[in-house]
């Protein structure tokens, strides 16, 4: 305890700010991968529904699946950010 | 405001303990059996009330899922695991989003201060729930899988000896059934229980009016969510009775 305490007297930062950055960094970069992923599979089924309106079924529920594949690590950096917050 | 990442208990039986969430999904379970009976009980050939909307919700699965399968005998012989994944899901998530859900609760003292402990809270917002239902889904696809194609054909997909290359590839996918379990159970726990502490903290900051969007957009991604995993669980169904190429 007295180590902590010399950390926060010489530098000011502690335990808890230090893991308060960490869940907002978490989540934040977390996120920047699948927006972008979900941007370009939303661009690339809009394009494909764009050329051959009759298939636009099959498209959509292919893009369906992959948005929410690619939703999925943003939902796991989410529940890091989570458990950093609450336990 | 105080939230919990895991779910509460509220009471036990013997020695089990049961949480809130599992009340809530007790409870939705209880409407759809409520629901199902009411739909057959009376049976008409020209439908009409509730067995004309629970026809129409099985018209819509089956032609889903006809789209991916393409295959009308396999449809009907895996329907009823991935419709009842779909409504179970579906209704917990919904059900919720009714008021009373996560402000209805009991006043306890834990570590010193006061909480309010509710007694409901979203089905899925609780990683057992969604664990289980990852659990089922991923053995549900192995045992399809065996019973398609018979033990020796399904076990080559994972254990082949045909070269380095080929051996290699066959431990991967048997991790990669593992990682579907947790990536099952994390998508669907972590966008309900994300829904649910962000419906909590726009009610804490502006509980007038502007819920609203919130409450839409939960309702979205409830039946998205309930859409994903039959989906998914569909996908894998028809990659595991294929024949390995």
């Amino acid at each position: 305890m007295a180590l902590e305490e010399v950390q926060v007297a010489a530098t000011g930062v502690s335990p808890e700010t230090i893991k308060l950055i960490a869940t907002a960094a978490t989540i934040a970069i977390g996120g920047i991968a699948p927006a972008i992923a979900i941007g370009m599979i939303g661009s690339k089924g809009m394009e494909a529904i764009g050329r051959n309106p009759e298939a636009a079924g099959k498209v959509q529920s292919a893009m369906i699946l992959g948005l929410a594949f690619s939703e999925a690590i943003a939902i796991y950096a989410l529940v890091i950010a989570l458990i950093l917050k609450f336990i | 405001m105080e939230i919990s990442l895991a779910a509460e208990k509220i009471g036990h039986i013997g020695s089990l303990p049961i949480t809130n969430s599992l009340l809530l999904s007790w409870i939705s379970t209880a409407f759809l059996i409520v629901l199902a009976i009411g739909a057959t009980s009376n049976l008409r050939t020209i439908p009409q009330g509730i067995q004309n909307v629970f026809e129409s919700i099985i018209e819509l699965l089956l032609n889903l899922i006809n789209g991916v399968l393409e295959d009308e005998k396999k449809t009907r012989q895996y329907f009823p695991l991935l419709a009842t994944i779909f409504i179970f899901i579906i209704t917990n998530n919904w059900l919720g989003l009714l008021p009373g859900v996560g402000s209805i609760g009991i006043n306890e003292i834990k570590h010193g201060e006061q909480i309010l402990v509710p007694i409901f809270r979203g089905g899925n917002a609780d990683l057992n729930t969604t664990l289980a239902l990852a659990i089922i889904a991923v053995i549900s696809v192995q045992v399809f899988g065996v019973a398609a194609i018979g033990t020796f054909k399904y076990a080559k997909k994972f254990i082949n000896f045909n070269g380095p290359i080929n051996f290699f590839v066959g431990i991967l996918e048997l991790i990669s059934e593992f990682s579907k379990m947790i990536s099952f159970s994390f998508r669907l726990f972590g966008n309900i229980f994300a829904g649910e502490v962000l419906l909590m903290v726009i009610g804490f900051i502006a509980p007038f009016i502007a819920p609203i969007p919130f409450f839409l957009l939960e309702l979205f991604v409830g039946m998205i969510q309930a859409l994903v995993f039959m989906m998914l669980t569909l996908v894998f169904i028809k990659g595991a009775i294929q024949e390995a190429h």
